[in-house]
């Protein structure tokens, strides 16, 4: 808190509740409140890998190709992941990819 | 109508309820009924100080804090801090209806008087003096160990997922009949054994009594001791003396003396009565811990009919507070240095505000402790046991009477007492002690009014102490902590 410092064991329970209340949003937190657990929101919690790089940084030790991670991104979150444009210059990046989960190979790359 | 000015009058910031005060060039706020001590930032301050002397409207706030080189950002989030932690508050306050607790809530102590006899005859005493309200004619002298066996099931009955229980033996002088405490300690031993509880025990004690094996048994069993006594001879021996008038100091002193020799598996501390003639507090506290060797030392003024020879009165009970302002300044400085003091008046409030309680009623009486007469009675606590008042059962006959207990607690919650409701100590007192306002008021449900500066200032004193002990040596706190 910015305004105040709390000093006894009741103020901190009124710091927690009231950072949970009026706390900034961070980016893929939910935030659950006092005495709710903190969740990461996001493709994590789509059954997949999730983040874009591995442990090394590049893409070779993730288990599913990168492309299936940007294609769900995309999709199912609607992040702004760096993906081709499906509004206007590629509509039909993903016409042979009918469920993520199986078709992912026939996910393209698009030049533009 | 209402809802049209509403639209057109802009709504006006105000402070909540709550005190503030400064300690050690700090400025601190205590929310009330919350209990939340805070310290005020710079930030949090101006607004503070603005809202309080102005009303200001958010725009007028806002415009104020920008002239004063505050940023917009920090502004808005300084503002929504303040009024979801309810420090100030925009618009009109709803007042929040105080809940009433669980009716099923459980039992942790009991207090036993087993006997209703004394070796001495104390001119303030509640159980003998002109203001008493028990009716012991007809009732044993002696509570029978049969009696308090069942006292002990029907705690242990009550006392629901509780993990530990506490018995208390009260009297009378309770060393009267010490061959039936004993046996009682064995038997809350055994029970709570099988019933997978802890126990502890305490008495209150005036020390006449005291022998080498009443002290082993008692350190043996890790009984807590409290022991009357009002200072030194000649301040103790005015009140506090056998029916033949001569004073009880020289006969208790050596036992005294013997008791925190041999026993140290617990505490012993002394309660001190303050009265009429008795009100020099630094003189009492410096004999019986020093002169004495008490570790802890209590006060309390004796309850007494304002009319009564004894009553401490308006102008001393002045005196007594200046006297405990005296040593609470003294409790701070050895906090402050890390080291121990003895006056347990500050230490048990403040043990009260670092937790940050908030009272529904003013003590466990009726709710998790109950008090039981010779007879086997059950009552409100030990003072109005054997009395009219308070009547909750029997521990032979039907155990605790629920229906007199649901009564008791809807009548006497801080939300029906409404002296209360403006009050920004009624998060640690609640309206104050059943039985002295029964003596002053004849009403167990009135709060005890003519303590109410005295309280407030009392409160005030000690959330100064504990705001400068939170800046200068924080860690002495966690002493507070750890339940």
């Amino acid at each position: 808190m910015h305004s105040m410092k709390p000093i006894n064991r009741k103020a901190r329970k009124v710091e927690a509740a009231v950072i949970a209340a009026t706390g900034d949003v961070e980016a893929l937190q939910m935030r659950g409140g006092e005495g709710k657990i903190y969740y990461p929101m996001g493709c994590t919690l789509n059954f997949t890998p999730g983040w874009e790089v591995d442990v090394s940084g590049g893409t070779a030790g993730l288990c599913q190709p990168v492309e299936r991670d940007l294609f769900d991104c995309h999709l199912g979150c609607g992040w702004p992941a760096q993906v081709p444009d499906h509004l206007n210059n590629a509509p039909d990046w993903t016409d042979r990819c009918a469920a993520a989960a199986n078709d992912w190979r026939k996910v393209d790359i698009v030049f533009p | 109508m209402s809802a049209v000015v509403e639209a057109l009058t802009p709504a006006r910031y105000r402070p909540r309820e709550l005190h503030s005060f400064e300690s050690a060039g700090t400025h601190f706020v205590y929310l009330v009924p919350s209990g939340a001590v805070f310290a005020l930032d710079k930030i949090g301050l101006e607004i503070f100080d603005r809202v309080k002397e102005a009303s200001p409207t958010k725009e007028e706030l806002t415009a104020y804090l920008l002239a004063r080189g505050y940023q917009t950002g920090e502004i808005d989030t300084a503002l929504s801090e303040l009024e979801y932690s309810e420090v100030i508050l925009l618009g009109e306050a709803v007042p929040e209806k105080p809940k009433l607790p669980e009716k099923t809530f459980p039992l942790q102590r009991i207090v036993l008087n087993i006997t209703n006899q004394c070796n001495l005859a104390c001119s303030y005493c509640y159980e003998y003096s002109e203001d008493r309200i028990s009716k012991t004619e007809g009732k044993p002298k002696f509570m029978s160990s049969t009696v308090a066996e069942s006292s002990i099931d029907m705690l242990i009955r009550e006392s629901g997922s509780r993990p530990s229980v506490h018995v208390t033996f009260f009297g009378g002088e309770t060393l009267l009949n010490f061959p039936m405490l004993r046996s009682s300690v064995d038997y809350a031993k055994r029970k709570c054994a099988e019933a997978g509880k802890q126990v502890e025990f305490s008495l209150t004690t005036n020390a006449t009594l005291l022998t080498e094996q009443v002290v082993d048994f008692l350190a043996e069993h890790r009984v807590g001791v409290t022991v009357s006594i009002d200072g030194d001879r000649e301040l103790n021996d005015r009140m506090r003396v056998f029916s033949n008038g001569a004073g009880s100091y020289d006969v208790i002193v050596p036992r005294i003396k013997m008791l925190l020799e041999r026993h140290k598996t617990n505490s012993i501390g002394a309660r001190v009565t303050l009265s009429s003639g008795v009100s020099h507090v630094r003189r009492i506290f410096e004999h019986l811990t020093k002169e004495i060797g008490f570790y802890a030392v209590g006060f309390s003024p004796a309850t007494a009919n304002p009319n009564r020879l004894y009553s401490i009165g308006e102008t001393r009970m002045g005196n007594v507070l200046e006297g405990f302002e005296d040593l609470a300044w003294e409790y701070r400085d050895s906090a402050i240095a890390g080291r121990h003091h003895g006056f347990t008046n500050v230490n048990d409030t403040l043990k009260e505000l670092h937790s940050g309680i908030s009272k529904a009623y003013p003590c466990g009486a009726g709710l998790g402790l109950l008090g039981v007469g010779t007879a086997g009675d059950i009552n409100l606590c030990h003072r109005f046991v054997d009395s009219d008042v308070g009547q909750m059962g029997h521990v032979q006959k039907g155990g605790v009477d629920h229906g007199a207990r649901d009564q008791f607690l809807r009548t006497h919650h801080i939300g029906a007492r409404y002296d209360c409701h403006t009050c920004w100590a009624r998060p640690v007192c609640a309206g104050g002690c059943y039985h002295e306002a029964f003596i002053h008021y004849g009403d167990t449900s009135s709060a005890t009014l003519h303590y109410c500066d005295w309280i407030r200032g009392w409160n005030d004193l000690c959330l100064r102490i504990y705001g400068e002990i939170s800046l200068r040596n924080p860690s002495f706190l966690d002493r507070f902590s750890d339940n």
